[in-house]
């Protein structure tokens, strides 16, 4: 089986009277978008995997003051295949000034014996708005999960807003009471934008405090942005330690912010 | 002169910078029943190398790059930024700031330097731990690798020690734990200093390295909860 290269892409633009139309939807087997709202897109899988040595490339552009929300149909199971390089999933989102992303594609599963590389990289404009969650399960059931390396990279106007980098299937990691515990999924959820900015104080750093429940948190950023994180037994637990977290962040927001 | 004694003294947990108030979490792991023992202990610390000690170690050796070459107060801040972005949970970012600005206060005294100066007036709030670390060492005459060693060290040497005094664990093993440590504490160094992507300098912080530990940031949060904690994080 030869490895496969894919580059999708969505974009949108301002339509009259304000409302959005979108301007690109360039589907890429296996990665196929379908419209299903007037501002809605989901990400059809068409196509096992990805493979090891595969690469998908999904551009999602949201012109200013337009609205966007990507969703999957169904997780994302990542296998092995027979290649030496790691399958790659890159994303690029830039959301412009006054426009809002919502992107919650369905969890990514680490088959045993994959290798993945995931990369998001997000730049929001100024006054953009941005909700982005991202869901990892290690391994299907009773499975030992392959390895995978997610980097997240999230920027404002050009200012780092949030970078991390999540390691998964790697001994120093695996099961550290410091890292995962003895959790079986990790997911985070992004709330960015005006709404969250801190307060502004110059030369004084007043952390706002973070809103903690059982197995996730609420963590306002030193920028304008609230990361929920969150851990889980499975990926049905954490969804809901998600929801809570993303609950409480929303409910952070100032209005009118 | 090649910064080994240097390295020494900003290594040692008696230089007095409030190091060993901190517990890295620790505190909190224990109080939940995380950590119970040296096989607990031993894996904790190991995966706290591999994403808090890597990161601070990385930024470590960039802020003594910059102070080697730069004084401009607005680099200071965007390194210091950099910090702030790989730091999601504010009780961490409290608990860095905290250790920064009290090694930037001793350091001025010990290595006084216009840097260190340039650093306090940028960061007026105090600098995060490692970009103190990094510019403390660079005035001390340390080479931005000692710098990220000297970091990753101090990642798993503060926690192991919080441990010993929290389990009344045995002074000895401990130490074993993090002499078997030795290895993954030069490899993290080494990591913390090759060039990220293709820019070194200021062009390549942005693919610094970010290893986040979701743990770490609920026990950190957790932690400011416990109305009877030792450690102040």
């Amino acid at each position: 089986m030869t490895a496969v290269t894919a580059r999708a892409l969505i974009r949108t633009e301002a339509a009259t009277g304000g409302r959005t139309r979108l301007e690109t939807l360039r589907s890429d087997p296996p990665l196929t978008l379908r419209q299903t709202g007037p501002r809605r897109v989901h990400l059809v899988s068409t196509g096992a995997g990805p493979l090891r040595g595969d690469h998908l490339d999904l551009g999602v552009d949201v012109a200013p003051g337009t609205s966007l929300e990507v969703r999957s149909v169904g997780a994302t199971l990542v296998l092995p295949g027979l290649a030496d390089t790691p399958s790659v999933m890159v994303v690029r989102a830039r959301v412009g000034a006054g426009a809002t992303l919502h992107f919650s594609p369905e969890p990514t599963v680490l088959a045993a014996g994959c290798a993945h590389r995931l990369v998001v990289r997000l730049s929001l404009a100024e006054d953009a708005t941005v909700f982005w969650r991202e869901e990892i399960v290690f391994g299907r059931h009773g499975e030992r999960p392959g390895r995978c390396h997610a980097r997240f990279d999230a920027t404002v106007a050009g200012r780092p807003l949030l970078r991390q980098d999540l390691l998964i299937g790697e001994e120093a990691l695996d099961g550290s009471p410091a890292v995962y515990g003895d959790a079986r999924c990790v997911g985070s959820a992004l709330l960015a934008g005006p709404a969250w900015a801190p307060p502004a104080v110059p030369d004084v750093k007043r952390e706002r405090r973070a809103v903690l429940g059982d197995g996730w948190a609420a963590l306002p950023l030193a920028g304008p942005g609230v990361q929920v994180c969150a851990l889980g037994a499975d990926a049905v637990q954490l969804r809901e330690r998600l929801r809570h977290g993303e609950q409480a962040a929303a409910s952070a927001a100032r209005p009118g912010g | 002169m090649n910064g080994e004694a240097a390295l020494l003294l900003l290594a040692d947990s008696r230089l007095p910078a409030g190091g060993h108030a901190h517990s890295g979490g620790v505190e909190e792991a224990v109080r939940r029943g995380a950590v119970t023992g040296t096989g607990d202990l031993a894996r904790f610390l190991r995966g706290r190398l591999a994403t808090a000690g890597l990161v601070t170690a990385a930024l470590a050796a960039a802020a003594c790059e910059l102070a080697a070459s730069e004084t401009a107060a607005e680099l200071w801040r965007r390194l210091d930024a950099e910090a702030d972005a790989r730091a999601a949970s504010p009780a961490q970012r409290e608990a860095s700031r905290t250790q920064g600005r009290l090694l930037l206060r001793t350091a001025r005294r010990l290595w006084p330097s216009a840097v260190l100066d340039t650093l306090a007036r940028a960061v007026p709030e105090g600098p995060h731990h490692a970009v103190a670390l990094g510019a403390a060492g660079a005035s001390a005459g340390c080479a931005p690798r000692q710098a990220a060693l000297t970091a990753a060290y101090t990642s798993v040497t503060g926690p192991a020690t919080a441990a010993v005094r929290l389990l009344g664990l045995d002074p000895v093993t401990v130490h074993r734990l993090l002499a078997d440590l030795a290895p993954a504490i030069e490899g993290a160094a080494s990591a913390a200093c090759a060039s990220p992507g293709d820019a070194a300098g200021p062009t390549g912080w942005h693919a610094l390295p970010g290893h986040s530990a979701p743990a770490l940031d609920l026990l950190a949060e957790g932690h400011l909860t416990n109305p009877m904690k030792l450690f102040v994080s």
